[in-house]
């Protein structure tokens, strides 16, 4: 029998225990005594999520497909575990050897979210690492952060050794090599770091040096040795047909959020939204052939038995074989008890006949994202949805026997004004009176529309890196106005309204666009007692607040500031392909509500060109 | 057809609740390619049922769940079929065709074999250790006060262990016990329950965590014989398929 790093007790006594003893279908099992380099691969939330995510599990797939290196998982104890582990000083340990984390060589955690950031620090911690690389020896693992949020690393800076900027499938070998080279020649940390900020993408942050000016802004940030680039350059695949992929991903014994067969169809977008960050750094759309879809759809439902078979990508409407992939999926597997879900389509004739087809209209919702009340604001932010659209989309589906419609937008987007807000209950209205166009026999009971906003945060390499953040009471009275508006409609009774907290918005807002010394203040609030800041039951403002006062930092300054067309960026140093020159064009195209095609009608010259591939060079081949 | 399946839940696989069991079995007819049939509707599901839950923190030897396929190997090829496809702690044992008016294996449920052993790494804070206490435990078995009060959601309710213990001995040296317990929807008795009330019956508090039970196989009621109740293991309603 495996041996387990819990005893019976206290595996009987926390809430899922499966979240810790691993044994799952199609988890690698290697000897770790036989391998180079031991790899914890951390998705620092509770299980049910970081199972659910595909970028580790392409990851885990890549490192494990080499002999001399095993890759396993590490997740954060729920805070029940959380307790017993400090109490019984039970250092935190990896999924499939059940070895104790600190014993690895490398120590991965993928950053997905801000509000993640306690949670990295709980994983250190728990593992027994110093929280600060500049505590760190070899007797500590390689800590390595990656994913969206490392496109702004520096809140984090002083917890890493490094990190890595952009798509893992890519150099991540060379850095084991790497690794396994400095080892054998039995050089310090130190020098192994700066070999390590010679690969392209990795970015090593005890080798550069911020400094400010007196209004708080950043002056200069520069490499402290010859080692370190002055830019680091985002790493990208651009085969995506023969990028690795888990044909036989992991299937937990618990429902993960994702309990089913995940096809990425492609990498990027070619929309162009200026509020979206993974639309700016994803760049350039890439797409797998359908061949390639149609030989994963057949391996990995065979090697999971999942029921359900879904595919991904930021906006599978612009992937050019949808109908293809679609059609194959539902005559080869629909019919034999596998599902097939569709997220993130547009809503049109294709897409409503699609989903008649494979789901249960009476129980299913549609889903719109005008983001923005009125289309000022939506060619403000480039969404290229129209008004005419989501109305004609939803007339086609109350027709089709749907009747509960989903809309979300953000509050609070540059230009905003009273006239944009009280467009989103206008819209809903349209929405509800829409359904009351079509005949009284061919509707089914009354319509639902469930409006909902999230306040928005702007994020590093986007083109509304400059705006200001509203402050919490801006963002509360725009709620309210909304939520006013919506009562006075004349079919109210139809309409639900919700918006998001505030409180958790603006904390993301400072650690989205903050500096290295905003990383105090994330340790001060884990001192105290924050994790789990994602989960609303556990997200408790007040330790923030108290920690931000106590390190002398400023929310309104990363927040709510309005920043200058010549301010250096924390992030600046990041090269991602697509220019700051483009960001501001975009960023002034906002303010003068004009509307950028997207890639495949125009090219708006971004810079991400020269990386050779995808959608720029589509109708060249 | 109707199949019947047994299998068992060793190791880490008792921390495997029985909703998730059922999840895990679902997925790996799909991975073994077992022509299992499916209901009707708009999302069609497997015809399966379990025998009986085995609550989290026991093992299990003899669990029982069935199903129905349109067509199937041999009893032989679709073991292996199956162990190809599970993980440590879960093993197919059988796979039997069952007649076709056979009743399903939960309504069958009458009795459970369980093994109760004490785990050796766990201070327990009991008086009675080892063969110390399966000695008391057996010696209240057979003439101590067996009525409890059970919970229930509608408040408490006095039970009579007694006519639910249909055998029990020592085993293993003394180390052990065995014991034969009535199981379904109608008296339906744990082997927590009585170990808790012979607790009790000491004045000591029950340690949740300081016995190991491995239920040992499942059984269905037969008509009587001479020397009172007889019992059927679940497999012995099907057949192997040659």
């Amino acid at each position: 029998m495996r041996k387990l790093a819990l005893n019976e007790e206290i595996l009987l006594s926390v809430q899922q225990p499966a979240r810790y003893i691993g044994g799952e279908v199609n988890m690698i099992k290697k000897d770790p005594k036989k391998v180079d380099v031991r790899f914890a691969m951390c998705f620092p939330d509770v299980y049910e999520i970081g199972m659910s995510h595909l970028g580790i599990q392409i990851l885990y797939e890549m490192f494990n497909r080499r002999d001399d290196v095993y890759c396993e998982r590490v997740y954060s104890p729920w805070v029940d575990l959380d307790r017993i582990m400090r109490e019984k000083n039970i250092p935190l340990f990896a999924i499939e050897s059940q070895d104790p984390v600190r014993d690895f060589d490398f120590l991965g955690i993928t950053l997905q979210y801000e509000m993640c950031y306690t949670n990295v620090l709980q994983i250190l911690d728990l593992s027994g690492i110093p929280l600060h690389t500049a505590e760190r020896t070899w007797d500590d693992p390689i800590v390595i952060g990656g994913g969206p949020c490392a496109y702004n690393p520096e809140p984090l800076a002083d917890f890493f050794d490094l990190f890595y900027i952009g798509e893992g499938e890519t150099v991540y070998f060379d850095l084991i090599d790497t690794y396994k080279e400095s080892r054998k020649s039995g050089e310090s940390r130190e020098a192994f770091l700066k070999r390590a900020a010679q690969i392209p993408g990795i970015y090593v942050p005890s080798l550069y040096e911020a400094s400010y000016n007196e209004d708080g802004t950043l002056r200069d940030f520069i490499p402290l040795c010859p080692e370190a680039p002055a830019k680091v350059k985002k790493q990208l695949v651009m085969d995506m047909d023969g990028a690795v992929y888990p044909e036989k991903p992991l299937v937990p014994f618990i429902r993960a959020t994702q309990d089913r067969v995940v096809l990425e169809v492609m990498r990027g977008c070619i929309r162009g939204c200026r509020f979206c960050q993974a639309g700016m750094i994803y760049r350039p759309v890439r797409e797998k052939s359908v061949e390639r879809l149609k030989e994963l759809a057949y391996s990995m439902l065979k090697s999971t038995g999942h029921e359900e078979i879904s595919l991904s990508s930021l906006s599978s409407s612009d992937y050019r074989g949808l109908e293809g992939i679609v059609n194959f999926l539902i005559e080869e597997f629909h019919g034999k008890g596998v599902n097939v879900s569709l997220p993130s389509l547009r809503i049109d004739s294709f897409s409503l006949d699609v989903m008649s087809k494979v789901q249960d209209v009476k129980k299913s919702s549609l889903t719109f994202a005008p983001e923005a009340g009125s289309q000022r604001l939506r060619d403000v932010i480039n969404k290229g949805l129209t008004e005419e659209e989501i109305l004609t989309g939803a007339g086609e589906a109350f027709k089709g026997g749907w009747n509960r419609v989903k809309l979300y937008f953000m509050l609070g987007l540059p230009t905003e004004t009273v006239q944009d807000i009280e467009g989103i209950a206008l819209l809903s209205e349209k929405i509800a009176e829409r359904y009351y166009e079509i005949p009284k026999e061919q509707r089914t009971g009354r319509v639902q529309v469930s409006a909902s906003s999230s306040f928005f945060v702007p994020k590093p390499f986007t083109p509304f890196q400059w705006a200001r953040m509203c402050t919490k009471n801006e963002f509360l009275d725009k709620a309210r106005t909304v939520n006013h508006k919506m009562k006075e409609m004349k079919n109210a009774k139809s309409l639900r309204y919700s918006w998001h907290e505030a409180d958790v918005s603006l904390l993301e807002g400072v650690l989205a666009r903050g500096d290295r010394r905003v990383g105090a203040a994330v340790e001060s609030a884990y001192r105290k007692g924050a994790l789990y800041d994602s989960w609303t039951e556990q997200f408790n403002n007040d330790i923030w607040m108290e920690a931000f006062e106590e390190c002398g930092i400023d929310m309104d300054f990363y927040t709510s500031r309005e920043r200058g067309a010549d301010e250096l960026f924390p992030w600046d140093f990041i090269d991602t392909g697509v220019t700051k020159e483009f960001l501001r064009r975009e960023w002034e195209n906002a303010a003068a509500e004009r509307v950028t095609l997207n890639c495949r009608e125009r090219c708006a010259g971004c810079g991400v060109r020269r990386f050779g591939g995808g959608v720029c060079f589509e109708d060249q081949n | 057809m109707k199949i019947r399946i047994k299998f068992s839940k060793q190791g880490a696989m008792k921390y495997i609740g029985h909703l998730d069991v059922m999840r895990f079995f679902q997925k790996a007819m799909r991975r073994a390619d077992v022509d299992i049939r499916y209901s009707g509707g708009f999302s069609p599901h497997q015809i399966m049922s379990f025998a009986a839950p085995l609550g989290l923190g026991l093992t299990g030897s003899g669990e029982y769940l069935d199903i129905e396929v349109l067509s199937c190997g041999t009893s032989a090829e679709m073991v292996r079929r199956l162990n190809a496809v599970m993980v440590e702690g879960m093993e197919v044992k059988s796979f039997r065709l069952l007649p076709d008016d056979a009743k399903n294996a939960m309504s069958l449920v009458a009795a459970c074999d369980y093994t109760v052993r004490m785990r050796d790494d766990y201070l327990s804070g009991l008086s009675l250790t080892g063969r110390r206490f399966f000695e008391g435990l057996t010696d209240f078995i057979e003439n101590g006060d067996l009525n409890v009060t059970k919970k229930t959601k509608k408040g408490e309710k006095q039970m009579d262990l007694r006519p639910l213990i249909f055998e029990h001995r020592l085993v293993e040296d003394g180390e052990a016990i065995f014991l034969k317990l009535s199981s379904g929807s109608t008296d339906n008795m744990k082997p927590e329950q009585l170990l808790a009330a012979f607790c009790e019956s000491r004045n000591e508090e029950y340690p949740p965590f300081a016995f190991r039970i491995n239920r040992e196989e499942i059984y269905a009621r037969a008509d009587d014989g001479q020397d009172g109740p007889r019992f059927i293991p679940l497999e012995d309603f099907g057949e192997n398929i040659e």
